[in-house]
């Protein structure tokens, strides 16, 4: 396949960015997204060029670091798919890929395709934990924990903080990573006892780091690489509205 | 409680928002219902008690107090949240956004300017004379005199085709807006949300379909 490429290269946070374009041959279907990045690189340096800065670390989809916006949608055309496990398959023989890094106030670019995401981690750190003393695994029948609690609890957990929702999102809105978080941990004995308090704090720390609101236009449904569905938002509205008006300090 | 907090979330910003908005759209039921009453075809008598009934029933001056009240709470969070909105992505993409979305969601601030403008215009025809802040048309008998007015206003084809796109837009608006409400109240179940869905589509269909049936009825089929 002969692949075109217009990639966002960006020297440091303060720079001016611009558009480079680049042209690869000889790029299999087989290969993955990140493959061919590697590729293109590898010309890059012998060529004497400065390669394109680009996050990853699993390359398996458990990580969350891959993120980046190719021709319009975070982590590319498919479905629940990170970028890591995109191939190029998914691409034609003389397409144009436009990648760009996620954009967004909260999640500032560090250098070309590279951003900084401690916004995320600011948000976990204001109360996305249990503050019980874990000490070694309980006995397993001395909390009891409903099936499907704990399956729906996992499938929230399942969230990498990849950041595709804030990236899709018309608003810059954090609300699907947020709701996520918030209801792995309200769903469980543990969690639920600090429930209240953690949705308040969560959520004033998304506010006061500026993400945006929630239009309910679910473009991150359709992009989340782990496929959590906007319910999860709903229920954290009604936990929310909970710890607000009816929850006792 | 926890410390009051003049700031408020993004969360509680849009439920008030929610909130307005379901007030505005059953409002909305009320008005489309007294109007179809002109249809009846007996020159206005029923429409004319009508709005006899709610100009000088106390119960409904209250309403129409909260009615304004919601208008203007809507718009200016809708306005406010907007502006966030907006900073919160200072640089744009190249590409514009792709994903499967649908498409009026994303711009329910432009369609709910456009309601806002033709409020205004439809608050000079009707409104506003009822208030005499605008002079009362040659044509009608008395500032309450709403069936005339009507009558003669869609007959002008811009009128008739003004009011029927600003209709298609509220339409449009409330498409997304009456299945958002519930959303962003926290009421969704995999049981109920495709229903409401559904039902937010007839809503808007019929809010459409209901009020531009009444204009086409006095531009086409009504002779002066
Ligand atoms: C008859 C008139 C109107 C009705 C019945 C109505 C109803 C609604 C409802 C129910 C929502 C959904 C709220 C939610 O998602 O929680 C909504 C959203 C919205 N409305 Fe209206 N609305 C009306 C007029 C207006 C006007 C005049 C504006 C003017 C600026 C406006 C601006 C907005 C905006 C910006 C949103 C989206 C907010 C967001 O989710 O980001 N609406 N509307
Ligand atoms: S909710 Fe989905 S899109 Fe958002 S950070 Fe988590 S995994 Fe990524
Ligand atoms: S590199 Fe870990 S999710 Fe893609």
């Amino acid at each position: 396949m002969n692949i075109k490429l217009k990639i966002w290269r960006q020297k440091n946070a303060q720079a001016k960015g611009k558009f480079e374009n680049y042209s690869l041959e000889d790029v299999s279907p087989e290969m993955g997204f990140l493959e061919m990045l590697d590729y293109l690189n590898q010309k890059l340096i012998k060529s004497g060029g400065e390669p394109v800065a680009y996050e990853h670390d699993c390359r398996e989809g458990i990580c969350g670091s891959c993120g980046m916006y190719i021709n319009g949608r975070p982590h590319g055309p498919e479905a629940k798919t990170t970028t890591c496990e995109l191939r190029m398959r998914s691409f034609k023989d003389g397409d144009t890929i436009t990648i760009e890094p996620f954009r967004s106030r909260m999640f500032p670019i560090i250098k070309d395709l590279l951003i900084d995401r401690t916004a995320f981690e600011k948000i976990l750190i204001a109360g996305g934990f249990i503050s019980a003393d874990t000490g070694s695994a309980p006995e397993a029948n001395s909390i009891l924990v409903c099936k499907k609690h704990a399956d729906k609890a996992f499938d929230m957990a399942t969230c990498i903080g990849c950041g595709a929702c804030v990236a899709a999102c018309k608003n810059s809105s954090a609300m699907l990573f947020v709701s996520a978080k918030i209801n792995q941990y309200a769903l469980l004995p543990q969690g639920k006892i600090e429930a209240p308090e953690r949705v308040k704090k969560m959520v004033a720390k998304m506010d006061e780091l500026g993400f945006g609101s929630c239009s309910n236009t679910y473009a991150c449904e359709a992009e989340c690489p782990k496929g959590i569905s906007v319910s999860a938002i709903a229920k954290m509205n009604r936990e929310f509205l909970h710890a607000k008006l009816i929850a006792e300090d | 409680m926890g410390k009051f907090n003049l700031k408020p979330s993004t969360i509680s910003s849009k439920v008030v928002m929610a909130i307005a908005g379901l007030f505005l759209m059953t409002f909305l039921i009320v008005h489309l219902g007294i109007n179809m009453l002109m249809l009846l075809g007996d020159e206005g008598n029923a429409f004319g008690k009508a709005v006899s009934f709610m100009t000088y029933n106390p119960g409904i001056k209250i309403f129409e107090y909260v009615l304004f009240g919601g208008f203007i709470i809507h718009m200016i969070i809708g306005a406010l949240i907007e502006v966030k909105n907006y900073f919160a992505r200072p640089v744009k993409y190249a590409v514009s956004n792709n994903s499967n979305t649908s498409f009026f969601s994303k711009y329910m601030i432009h369609t709910g300017i456009l309601i806002f403008i033709f409020l205004i215009l439809h608050f000079t025809h009707f409104f506003f004379v009822k208030l005499k802040l605008v002079e009362l048309p040659a044509c009608a008998a008395h500032e309450h005199d709403f069936f005339t007015i009507t009558k003669y206003l869609f007959k002008s084809p811009y009128y008739a085709g003004i009011y029927i796109i600003c209709f298609i837009f509220l339409g449009l608006h409330l498409n997304h807006a009456f299945q958002s409400a519930f959303q962003t109240l926290g009421l969704n179940h995999p049981k109920y949300t495709p229903a409401i869905k559904v039902i937010s589509s007839i809503y808007a269909i019929g809010i459409t379909l209901g009020f531009s049936m009444i204009t086409l009825y006095f531009y086409f089929f009504y002779t002066l």
